[in-house]
């Protein structure tokens, strides 16, 4: 754990976009510009833009001070304050580092919101989430977006209508008065083209696993290449450019026949491929991946990587339909997916990517992804006849992070892949 | 007239009746007749009945169920009703119910749903998916669409158009339910020993499982009995129960309330049957629109509502006010993501108005109540021997 993590362009490219995000945040008063909190799932990032506001995404905050070892005393303070324990622990952290003076990861305060723009999708929590923020930010403009659940694993004309007409009645008329800026349907086009552009390129990237051996991780890696388009770069030149560069790294790893960078270096030997269901862990999150890549495990998929959108079927904000648009996108993030399309695209992953294995890190506080996991988990093993894995833990809670328990089950799962693949060998020679 | 106990022994052999055998005659009575699920916390029953469907209530096991295959669908950290649900499926109680209706509460509700589909229970499983835009004509008009897709649903099973007369006429007798069972809780606003919470909740709850002619026969009995000055009153404090109102509370737990020195004179145990306050109109020629209209107007407060433009902690305590309450006992299912999100909400605003409360969770499973009950009688204890100070809001 000693050793310096190598970094690419890439990784320093993304690096100054949220360094440059936080100061802008730091300084949004002097700057002029309105802050909006937003979340993840069913970001309307290109409206934003449109109005030229600054985004804060609370759960991204709080999986930051998860990995600068904060969140433990955050949450301790959410539940002094009669936040449950058995709650999402990504909103204590949140609701503790606001009672602690809401000062962000890079050490600078996170202004307050002028906008809660709460595009509720996939997660019943950012509902409840939103309420508490709203008590604590009475002044804040709240705007509310509605998005459908895929429960019938469509998104038909009558849910697109539902949200376009919220888009044109609320948001966009809230958004036009908060900020004093003039919706325009061109700039948010402009932003729509960029943004299918970098869709297309994380596409492209998180298909390279189909090498072998794969020259990324699409989980433990795939949480940092998620990071551009998901927190607010979407819809801009500079996400665009910064997944070209990404592209063009990976590609030279595949022309030399290189496996995925870890933080200690390049993964030698890829021994088994996986496919993961499921949010990380954050307060463990190097100790956690070294016991993938310590025993030649590379993640091929995972589903928390579409949680901010899926793209895998070729879906693609279109500039022709602006609106409509931004509305299948809301209804097209994973966690928005019912769970026998989950199922589907989970196994498409498995055997496009020519998995090994399937794992499910099953978190406690996370319900919109855990509840369901089990039967999704027996489903794919039966359907597929895969080895598969359960693991537990939680976002930012350390509590509930046993390395050693985790480390067991592993372990026994690897000896079990090790041993299926003996015998399949045995099997091909005779 | 029957006598009280004989009703109260009736609807409490309806209300936990795992295998929903009323409804199940109900069915066999007459054939084509189709039964329709719906899980907490609300659903427009109306409908349902307009379409010549039975509504029944899947509230979970209860106590009553062990739990063997639900636990391989469900980890430890996702609350108690899932699996009961689940286990009651697998072991074939809910056969003969036709079709399965999940609102939208939360995401475990949500993904049970999910489940339902890829294990193919029932004929059709629908995510009923309540509206978090509150125009009439943008969250009014999804909401009929939801409704029209459940009235297909049924269509193609029995076949029957439903009808702006029967629509009317279901939303009549529904109105006249939910009125009789406000009138119970009203009665016992003043004379809470003329009936014990138990026995109002047992009523109210064989009324998600029996036809709503018959429960309102029920009620109307129940009602006439009330009115008279039965029973005896006893020292206790006056309490609204808030928070349990997906999975519920065994029975024994709602009995040991009252029996630790709380008389419960408001609750959301079964917020669904009271969900819409006041009459939806039985006159309109768009009955549709007149329920969605009525559940974005006339809705109680829920954890599962978007309530920024009305608290909901104001309006608790405003029942709290109104029904002369001494506090508030928070009740919340072990693991229930809106009840125990909200819980800080309404404990900071309760704290500043100075309204009394204690919190607890519970699983519906469990039958151990002595913590509970310690905690219900000092609470109780407290205030009795105290304070006398009202309640301000």
């Amino acid at each position: 754990m000693s050793k310096e993590a190598q970094k690419e362009k890439s990784m320093i490219l993304q690096k100054e976009m949220i360094d440059g995000l936080f100061n802008d945040l730091a300084n949004a008063k002097e700057l002029g510009k309105k802050v909006c909190y937003t979340f993840i799932p069913g970001n309307l990032s290109e409206l934003i833009q449109t109005f030229d506001m600054l985004p804060v995404y609370p759960e991204i905050n709080a999986l930051q001070s998860a990995m600068r070892k904060k969140s433990a005393s955050y949450i301790k303070e959410a539940e002094k304050n009669a936040h449950s324990e058995d709650v999402c622990t990504y909103v204590k952290c949140d609701v503790g580092m606001m009672m602690r003076g809401n000062i962000g990861p890079t050490g600078l305060k996170i202004p307050e919101p002028d906008v809660l723009l709460l595009s509720y999708t996939g997660c019943f929590t950012f509902l409840k989430w939103f309420e508490t923020l709203k008590r604590e930010y009475p002044n804040a403009e709240v705007v509310m977006v509605h998005t459908p659940y895929q429960e019938n694993a469509e998104m038909t004309p009558e849910m697109i209508e539902y949200m376009v007409k919220q888009f044109k009645k609320e948001v966009i008329p809230k958004l036009e008065k908060v900020t004093g800026i003039k919706y325009d349907e061109e700039k948010l086009k402009g932003h729509l083209r960029l943004a299918a552009k970098a869709e297309d390129l994380i596409t492209e990237i998180f298909d390279t696993t189909k090498h072998k051996p794969s020259p990324i991780d699409a989980y433990f890696a795939g949480v940092y290449y998620i990071g551009p388009i998901n927190i607010g770069f979407r819809g801009t030149q500079k996400a665009v450019d910064y997944y070209e560069e990404l592209l063009k790294e990976i590609h030279i790893r595949i022309e030399k026949g290189q496996g995925p960078i870890t933080p200690e270096g390049e993964m030698k030997e890829e021994k088994y491929r996986l496919v993961v269901e499921g949010p990380p862990n954050w307060t463990s999150f190097r100790e956690f991946w070294k016991i993938f890549y310590d025993m030649g495990a590379v993640i091929v998929a995972s589903s928390y990587t579409k949680v901010g959108g899926v793209y895998d079927y070729g879906w693609r904000h279109n500039p022709d339909k602006p609106l409509e648009s931004l509305a299948e996108y809301c209804m097209n993030c994973y966690t928005n997916l019912n769970i026998p399309q989950r199922i589907d695209l989970l196994k498409k992953c498995i055997t496009e990517y020519d998995a090994d294995g399937y794992i499910t890190n099953s978190i406690k506080s996370c319900n919109s992804f855990s509840a369901g996991q089990l039967g999704m988990m027996r489903e794919i093993e039966d359907s597929l006849g895969i080895p598969v894995g359960f693991i537990e833990s939680d976002l930012v809670d350390p509590r509930y992070f046993s390395y050693s328990n985790i480390k067991n089950r592993l372990e026994s799962f690897f000896q079990m892949l090790e041993q299926r693949k003996k015998m399949e060998k045995e099997t091909e020679a005779v | 007239m029957k006598d009280l106990n004989v009703l109260i022994e009736e609807c409490k052999k309806y209300a936990f009746d795992l295998n929903f055998t009323r409804a199940k005659d109900w069915k066999e009575e007459k054939e084509g007749r189709v039964l329709v699920g719906y899980m907490p916390i609300y659903f427009p029953r109306e409908i349902i009945h307009a379409a010549g469907a039975m509504p029944v209530g899947i509230f979970g096991g209860g106590d009553e169920k062990q739990i063997i295959k639900g636990d391989a669908y469900y980890q430890s950290y996702i609350c108690h009703i899932p699996r009961s649900i689940m286990e009651i499926a697998l072991d074939k109680h809910m056969d003969h119910i036709d079709g399965f209706i999940f609102p939208s509460i939360c995401d475990v509700i949500r993904n049970l749903s999910g489940i339902f589909k890829q294990q193919k229970i029932g004929k059709f499983v629908k995510y009923m998916d309540f509206p978090q835009n509150f125009l009439p004509e943008i969250g009014g008009v999804f909401y009929q669409q939801e409704m029209q897709h459940v009235l297909k649903y049924i269509k193609e099973l029995n076949g029957v158009e439903v009808t702006t007369e029967a629509l009317n006429h279901s939303i009549d007798l529904y109105n006249k339910n939910r009125k009789m069972i406000e009138e119970i809780y009203d009665i016992r606003q003043d004379y809470p020993w003329r009936m014990s919470i138990e026995d109002v909740y047992t009523i109210v709850r064989a009324g998600t499982v029996v036809p709503v002619e018959e429960h309102n026969e029920i009620l109307e009995q129940v009602c006439t009995h009330i009115k008279e000055d039965i029973g005896t009153p006893q020292d206790k404090i006056k309490v609204v129960i808030s928070g349990a109102f997906c999975e519920q509370p065994s029975l024994g737990l709602i009995r040991a309330v009252e029996e630790a020195g709380c008389y419960v004179i408001d609750d959301d145990y079964m917020l669904g049957s009271r969900m819409i306050l006041g009459d939806i109109d039985a006159t309109t020629d768009n009955p549709l629109e007149a329920i969605a209209i009525s559940y974005i107007n006339q809705s109680q407060y829920s954890s599962s509502i978007y309530d920024v433009d009305n608290p909901k902690e104001y309006r608790l305590a405003k029942i709290v006010e109104n029904r002369g309450a001494d506090g508030v006992v928070f009740a919340a299912a072990s693991f229930c993501d809106p009840s125990l999100l909200d819980a800080p909400i309404f404990q900071n605003a309760f704290d500043k108005l100075g309204i009394r409360y204690i919190s607890f969770q519970y699983s519906e499973n469990i039958n151990q109540f002595k913590v509970i009950k310690e905690q219900v009688g000092t609470f109780s204890d407290s205030i009795k021997l105290w304070e006398d100070e009202p309640v301000i809001v």
